[in-house]
Order: C-alpha cells, then structure tokens, then sequence
C-alpha cells in the first residue's frame, strides 16, 4: 500500500479491463515520474471523449455524431444487417472490407454471471430495424463462445416469425495454420461445417 | 512406458535433483518429511497436470521461488521423449514435449501414470465429488477433447445456476426466455459427459472383477455403477443403501430424453432454490461388493481392498488402450496402510507392469519380491545410504 493520492490512483487503474495490480502500480508510477509527460493533455482527452463520444443512434457504434459513419455512408447495401457484441468487432470486420452491408451492435452477451440479460443488450432497437420490409438477411457474428452462442441461438428464436434470412458466421480452421495444430474443438466444429466441393 | 531420468528444478522442496530410473521396480526410502513424495508428486503431475495432495499449482513451487521444472526422459518401446512442464506461480503453466512447446492439457496423452496413496481410501468413503473426479480424468486422458466439454459444462452450469438465482426475484419475460437456451445447452453438454462416463464404468468392470479377485484372492463380487441424478438419485439425500444400480449402458437418446423429463420434473424445486439440481455434476459413483454399497459397509480392509482393485484397473484400461506401452505405476506410501497378506499379493500384481515407483518409510514394510536397490532420499536431496537411518 502507497500512502493516499499515489494509491488511489492505483486502484483507479486496476479498476479498467484489461489492467491488473501491477501494471496499475506501473501506470501510476509512469505518470508520477515521467518529466515531459503531457498530463494535461490526457486528462483533457479523457473528459472530452466521455462529452463528446456517443452511441449511434441507428446501430449503436460509437459516433462522434447522431448517426455513425457507417449508417450514413448511402453506398452500403442496408438489405443486410451483421450484428456483433461490440464496436470493436465492427472494426475487425470492416479491416476485411468484404462486408457491405450495415451492423448492428448488442453491447455485449447474455451472461448471467455479469448480469446481462436480453434486456441489457439493444435487442429491441434491432427489431425495429427489422421490421422495415427492406432488410432482407440478418448475419449472427457474436462471438464462438458460449454466451455468444446463447445471444445468437436467442436471436434466431426471436426472428423465426419474421421473412429473413438468418446466417451464423462459419467456425473452423484458421487461415494459414497448420491442422495438426489445430485443437479439437475447432476440428470438430471445421468437420461439422465442412463445405461440399463436388 | 518407463522413465529413464527425471530432473526437478524448485520443485517444493528440491532446489534442484537429477535422478536416474529404471524399468521395473524403483524404491525411494526415507523418513516423513523428507520429500519422498514430492519426487513422485512431480511424475503425477506431469501426467495429470494436477496433484494428489494439493488443489492449487502453486504449492508446488519452492518457497521464494517463481517457478518450477519438472523434466523427464522416457521411452516408448524403442522411441525416447523428453517431456517437461514449467509451473508458474502466476500465469499459465507451459509444457514440451521434445523441446517443441505443446498445450499443458495434451501432457496426459503423453505420460501416463496411476497413482495408489493413501488419499485414494476417500475415493470409496470420502464425497461423491471425488468419485466424480476419478472417473472424469480417466475419461479425460482416454479421450482429451473430453476436457474442453467438462469445462464447457462447468461454465453453463454457473450461467444456468446464477440465472436461476436472479429468477427468484422475479425477472423480465425476455430474460425469462434465455433460461430455455441454458437448460439446452446443459443438457447437450451433460448428455456427452454422461454417456462418456457410462461407457468408461462399462469398460471398467470385468477389469475391475479380475483386480479384485487377484488382490484378495475371492469373489466378493466387486460391482461399479453410475447413480444419476437425471433418474432420481439425489446427492443431498445420502441414501447409498437403496440406491438404483444402473447396470446397462443407455445410449445418448435415452439420455437425453431422461434429461429433459428429469428436469422438467424438479423445475419448480430449482426455481425455489436457485439452483440446477439435475445433471452429471449431482451424480455419483456406486461401489458394491457382495451386493452391498462399499461406503458404510465394507470394512477398513475390505475398502482398501476395493480401492486397489479400482487403481489395477485403472492401470489396465490404460494399457489396454495405448500402443505406447504401460503406464508407470506409483505406489507412494501405500504399503504401510496394508496388512501383510495385501502388501504380499499388491505386490504381486505390480510386476508384470513396465516400471513401478514405491515410496516407503522403512525398507521392512515393502514385501521382499519388491525391494530392490533403494534410493535414499534426505531433506531434498538424494543420498547415500549410510546418511539416512532406516
């Protein structure tokens, strides 16, 4: 334990994703005795991103405007919708740029152990989505684990009443690796969604 | 399998111990505390990747120190590897198999070994957990993708457990909804743990009858049977006198369908007590000899007997099913729980395998057939016999 101010802004650290104990304690101590360090500047940018950052209205990204970019661009084809858990899986796929179409993001997953349920994710703007006559497929792309799993088997229940195609991104082998590194799970699952050649 | 060298690194109480073996029987002897046990503990764990004294992987690492190395040369037949696990006390544990690195959890398939300690006496009079951990890490190294299916059960059930909880409170409809996708999810997951664990007891059995009769040299009619909560066993209850056998192997359908009904059936029980009462983590295995359940009314004798029964085949299972040869065996400390006529025919039992490890206290307690030039082990070291008085 550090005296006040010094452990207080440790514990401050630790409390973000990602950061332990210890690189908490790293952080602090950088910012306590790094000279030309611009402090101002990153307590500056740390408020203006909480004002000014905001969740697009449409698809819930985040925006720095009422709408995102992505929403706004009128080239994307706003017949197919892909939803995925987090912003930052709409950056992961927008680096394959393959996808055209528009995104829809959850917030999260259905997690009972992190008091998520559907009521806690943007499910009912993304019916309201869909219930515009134009959106013709909906791509499940929550994440392969369980609660993704859960999230997506949930979703499908929810839009069986309605005229849309309902897709589930593919799990299989990774690109460019080997097979017999592969783990079993992945195997088994590439043997399940195996594509038909001939 | 045999393991021709085995070298520790801060491994509990061994700053550093290079060790030759050999095939057939190698015998440690020292006094208690010495660290006898710890050089075996470090093959189990490599085998096991978990300890038979310990929950935690962090005991296993010298005190002051930050990590452990266990290594070992081995041969399969002609083929030699050199395994080895680095524990660490924070972060993940690291394994290799012939200097490339490998996935701690595939060290299984590599090195086997089976394990007879006094501990093992609570496999037939301790909790039904243990039971079901016995039966489980059989399963897992028989078939390692079991592994990713147990933990994936593990982490359903904590979902479905947690759900259930907040339902008590009264929930939204929509959360309400997800419930159904838990309990589906449970019962493809428990359906695969159940049927893997059936077809294990099935497997196990006639092994099982001719270890006993070879240990005790009589039919007491040893029989081994699954308890499932899905067909109304109920672990809370503890009514191991009138419990259900449940002799034939049920194919995944029944089970399935066993599952469903079974849930249905205690779904007000679990909304009220927040909590998911059937399913593989409520069964328990059942034990019997003379037709009689072993807990409560085999005797002190008569359950050791059972016990080392189970482990020979165990021990047998695996050779069975493996072309690499024997699991190496380890008896640490069992002899001196054993009257001399048991001590006489474990001993006999053992020798037909490729390697066995015996620790013992004294040198007298081990029966003659078995006592070959000893290793001496004091205060972590390995020493010469006239150091240690035995």
């Amino acid at each position: 334990m550090y005296e006040g101010i010094v452990q207080d802004l440790i514990d401050e650290f630790s409390r973000l994703p990602g950061i332990g104990p210890k690189s908490a304690q790293r952080i602090a101590f950088h910012i306590v005795q790094t000279e030309n360090l611009d402090v101002t500047r990153l307590a500056e940018l740390l408020a203006t991103v909480r004002e000014n950052i905001k969740f697009c209205r449409i698809c819930g990204n985040v925006s720095e405007q009422e709408t995102c970019g992505i929403c706004r661009d009128p080239r994307r084809d706003s017949t197919i919708i892909c939803v995925v858990e987090e912003s930052k899986d709409v950056a992961a796929i927008e680096r394959t740029r393959e996808f055209r179409g528009l995104y829809h993001v959850l917030g999260g997953a259905i997690s009972p152990i992190d008091g998520i349920g559907p009521d806690d994710l943007s499910i009912q703007p993304l019916m309201q989505r869909l219930a515009d006559a134009s959106v013709t497929e909906v791509i499940l792309a929550t994440d392969p684990n369980l609660e993704g799993e859960a999230t997506a088997t949930y979703l499908t229940r929810l839009l069986t009443t309605l005229e849309i195609r309902v897709s589930r991104l593919a799990s299989g082998l990774p690109v460019g690796g080997d097979l017999e590194y592969a783990d079993e799970v992945t195997l088994g699952r590439a043997f399940e969604g195996r594509t038909t050649l001939r | 399998m045999i393991v021709t060298h085995l070298s520790l690194r801060d491994f509990r109480n061994y700053a550093e111990a290079e060790l030759e073996l050999h095939g057939g029987t190698n015998l440690f002897i020292g006094r208690n505390g010495q660290g006898k046990t710890n050089l075996v503990e470090s093959l189990v764990f490599l085998s096991t990747l978990s300890s038979h004294r310990v929950s935690g992987d962090q005991a296993m690492v010298r005190a002051g120190c930050e990590a452990a190395i266990v290594r070992t040369t081995f041969t399969h037949g002609d083929r030699e590897l050199l395994a080895e696990v680095q524990i660490n006390r924070s972060g993940t544990n690291r394994a290799q198999i012939n200097r490339s690195a490998i996935r701690p959890r595939d060290l299984p398939w590599y090195v086997r070994t089976v394990l007879f300690a006094p501990e093992d006496l609570a496999l037939v009079r301790g909790e039904p957990s243990g039971r079901r951990r016995f039966i489980d890490q059989l399963s897992m190294i028989l078939a390692p993708r079991f592994s990713a299916v147990l933990a994936d059960y593990e982490r359903v059930l904590k979902q479905r457990n947690t759900l259930l909880k907040s339902l008590r409170g009264g929930l939204s409809a929509a959360q309400e909804q997800t419930l159904t996708i838990w309990d589906e999810k449970l019962i493809s997951l428990g359906t695969e743990i159940i049927a893997r664990r059936a077809v294990l007891v099935e497997q196990i059995r006639d092994p099982l009858r001719r270890a006993y009769a070879a240990v005790v040299d009589d039919d007491h009619e040893p029989t081994i049977d699954l308890s499932l909560s899905i067909d109304g066993y109920d672990v809370d209850a503890d009514d191991t006198a009138d419990r259900a056998a449940n002799s034939a192997v049920p194919d995944s359908a029944r089970i399935e369908a066993g599952f469903r009904a079974a849930m249905e059936r205690r779904r007000r029980a679990e909304r009220e007590r927040g909590l998911t009462l059937v399913g593989p983590h409520r069964d328990d295995l059942l034990f019997g000899l003379n037709r009689l359940p072993v807990k409560g009314y085999a005797s002190h004798g008569e359950s050791w007997s059972f016990v080392l029964a189970l482990k020979l085949a165990t021990a047998e299972l695996l050779r069975r099913d493996s072309d690499l040869g024997d699991p190496v065996l380890i008896l640490d400390d069992v002899f001196a729980e054993l009257d001399r006529q048991r001590r006489r025919r474990l001993a006999e039992a053992v020798t037909g395998f490729e390697q066995v490890l015996i620790t013992a206290a004294v040198r007298e307690d081990i029966p003659e057939e078995l006592r070959a030039a000893p290793i001496f082990i004091r205060a972590g070291r390995v020493v010469d016999e006239d150091a240690v008085d035995v």
